[in-house]
């Protein structure tokens, strides 16, 4: 976009503001790109939370999940940096924040967690689990996908059941190593926003918290609607064992999800400080239907409701399933409200607490809605790709 | 036992203690005395050095009482930090506070305060009126310099706080981080944008220009280390509030005559 018509953009909303803002103000910096990268990172942590189960906890009925949630996770922790990347003023300067950081600055450690958890915890597990299968592949596979997989595998050989218990062991290492991994890279996206001290909307010590949980819940329901898509669609029959498991699990992350939200607006309410005037008059006007009715209503009571009632009731298999993916479905709707509204709802009000600021997305351009469109479809193309090259059922169906 | 009777053949031991007390005593002299010396030569030629070459603390005082609104300033800063012109981007603003006669506060400042005022109220309506110019407050704890990812945005030694911009990437951190508004992303450089106390001016002994325009001299300009500089005597002279202070960011640009109301 030139400057001319963003000049023009600024103007219009310059007539929608309300009350007083202070003049610099009327330019909302972090847009829908910055919304969808905490989706994203989310979705990475809750993944990997709910593979996790099956390692650490030994949550068997999980398995067939197991693989397909390390795959998601690596899949959309590819793409998280994009949008960061692309919103920046100056992209070509951003190996600045690894080579050079500022120690002090809670951004500048993205470099850091993103490396040791894609390094260090992702590619990692997702190696030692394979290892066994890469091995098998590199012998079997075609020219020149077995050389892929021969690389893939470092040239290991060795599938003696020793070797395979060290794979399980390091699996399970790395997972322990993991979920606080998966706490700190999820909670650090949450602590970006909750250490701005000049803003009461995000300054608080719950956000992370809430980020992280609400990743869990993301994450899960994420890997819930895969399988119940993918699996059909290879000619297998649901799992319903593991199906209701993971609803389970689903359950109990949105009830802490919820109550921590519950929290966060009751603490605000009760406490009433300086910024409560402001905020509530930004809620009722600007982000009523994203908060109210997506967020809490549709995206996180009616599925709370939803997987209640399977819980409860002796519903068939058949409502269960549909159930549950509708109750996925709107899960992902309510997560991607609540990132909308901590990022935009942080933006729309002014800190001199006397005026509010409207947002207009583009629809084209660096930062419009098809490029978060495409960030967000992006993963789920690269997670097609992974599931070619390293099918997530490969040792179950062949191994066992 | 530890206590020794005087007239006992130990006393050998006694004269040790009696001794060990002495050199303690004399130790202590010279611990003191050499202390007392070295502290007032070295104070003594700190002050003199401090005198000539101390370095600098700049800051701002701003006198609300002054302040016309005749937005000068706005100008004058534009001009000289060639800011872009359009009424999204500044350096510093005045704001125009009306606060009614049923508490109520309106805010108005159109273009940065250059802008044609279009509240208009009847006089009888009115319990006060004043302006407000604003400015980045150049803290000495400034959370713009602390989230900056790649230290692009810093605080000089005279306290000024700056922005690189060869090194600013562009991600607005800074922005959300400030407490007043005073930063805006230049539409050209791509880069965070703001008040720089006139650096290039102030560093060749020159008023910043925002201070050099203001004709009731409502803008105070000085080194907060020198007691002769104009600010100090403010400071001395006058009642003196900040910005936000609960933020603890301890802003250096001082109101004097400030009303509750600002934010």
């Amino acid at each position: 976009m030139n400057i001319a018509s963003a000049h023009e953009g600024l103007t219009k909303l310059l007539e929608q503001v309300s009350g007083f803002i202070y003049p610099n103000e009327i330019e909302v910096h972090w847009s829908i790109l910055i919304v969808v990268y905490p989706y994203l990172t989310g979705l990475v942590a809750g993944a990997f939370i709910l593979a996790s189960l099956v390692k650490v906890f030994n949550v068997t009925a999980l398995k067939p999940t197991y693989r397909l949630a390390l795959l998601t996770a690596l899949a959309f922790l590819l793409i998280a940096p994009l949008p960061l990347l692309l919103h920046l003023g100056h992209p070509l300067r951003s190996w600045q924040i690894f080579f050079t950081p500022n120690f002090s600055s809670a951004m500048a450690m993205f470099g850091f967690v993103y490396a040791w958890y894609l390094m260090v915890v992702l590619l990692l597990e997702i190696w030692f689990d394979y290892r066994a299968d890469l091995v098998n592949w590199g012998q079997t596979a075609k020219f020149p996908l077995n050389w892929f997989y021969r690389i893939l595998s470092l040239f290991s050989k060795d599938v003696s059941p020793q070797a395979i218990a060290f794979d399980n062991k390091a699996v399970k290492f790395i997972t322990l190593l993991g979920i606080p991994s998966a706490f700190i890279l999820h909670g650090y996206v949450g602590f970006l926003f909750g250490s701005i001290k000049a803003n009461p909307w995000w300054s608080s010590v719950l956000i992370p918290i809430v980020f992280l949980f609400s990743a869990i819940v993301s994450g899960i329901a994420l890997v819930m609607l895969l399988y119940m898509v993918i699996t059909p669609s290879r000619g297998k029959p649901i799992d319903m064992k593991c199906l209701d498991k993971v609803a389970s699990f689903l359950l109990y992350a949105a009830i802490v999800d919820f109550s921590l939200e519950i929290l966060d607006i009751t603490h605000r309410l009760y406490e009433s400080e300086e910024s409560i005037k402001i905020i509530t008059e930004m809620v009722v006007n600007k982000l009523f239907i994203s908060l109210v009715v997506l967020q809490l209503l549709i995206g996180m009571v009616v599925p709370l409701g939803i997987l209640i009632a399977t819980k409860l009731a002796n519903f068939n298999q058949e409502l269960r399933k549909l159930l549950y993916f509708l109750a996925a479905i709107l899960i992902q709707i309510g997560i991607f409200s609540t990132r909308w509204n901590v990022v935009l709802g942080g933006q729309m009000f002014s800190k001199s607490f006397r005026g509010l600021i409207s947002y207009r997305m583009e629809m084209f351009g660096q930062e419009g809605f098809l490029m978060a469109l495409t960030l967000l479809v992006v993963p789920f193309f690269i997670l097609a790709l992974l599931i070619k090259l390293l099918p997530p059922w490969g040792s179950t169906e062949t191994l066992e | 036992m530890l206590a020794v009777p005087l007239s006992t053949p130990t006393g050998g031991r006694l004269m040790n203690r009696l001794n060990f007390v002495k050199l303690l005593s004399k130790s202590a002299i010279i611990l003191v005395t050499g202390n007392f010396f070295s502290t007032v030569l070295k104070g003594s030629s700190d002050t003199a050095a401090k005198a000539y070459t101390h370095m600098k603390r700049y800051a701002l005082g701003i006198q609300i009482d002054k302040c016309i609104g005749c937005a000068n300033c706005v100008k004058a800063c534009k001009i000289e930090n060639n800011v872009p012109r359009q009424p999204f981007y500044f350096r510093t603003w005045v704001e125009r506070y009306i606060i009614k006669k049923n508490d109520e506060v309106v805010v108005e400042c159109k273009e940065g305060g250059a802008g044609k005022l279009s509240t208009e109220l009847e006089e009888r309506e009115i319990l006060r009126s004043f302006f407000v110019p604003k400015l980045c407050n150049h803290c000495d704890n400034p959370p713009c310099a602390q989230v900056c990812p790649v230290g692009a945005t810093f605080k000089t030694e005279e306290g000024i706080v700056l922005v690189d911009d060869d090194r600013c990437i562009g991600c607005s951190y800074c922005i959300q981080a400030c407490p007043y508004g005073a930063r805006y992303m230049h539409p050209e450089k791509k880069t965070a944008d703001k008040c720089t106390l006139c650096y290039h001016r102030i560093k060749q002994g020159l008023l910043p220009a925002c201070v050099e325009v203001c004709p009731t001299q409502a803008r105070v300009f000085g080194d907060l280390e020198s007691n002769a500089s104009p600010l100090t005597r403010l400071k001395r002279m006058k009642k003196i509030h900040v910005l936000k202070p609960e933020l603890n960011t301890k802003p250096k640009v001082f109101y004097t005559d400030l009303d509750g109301e600002v934010k």
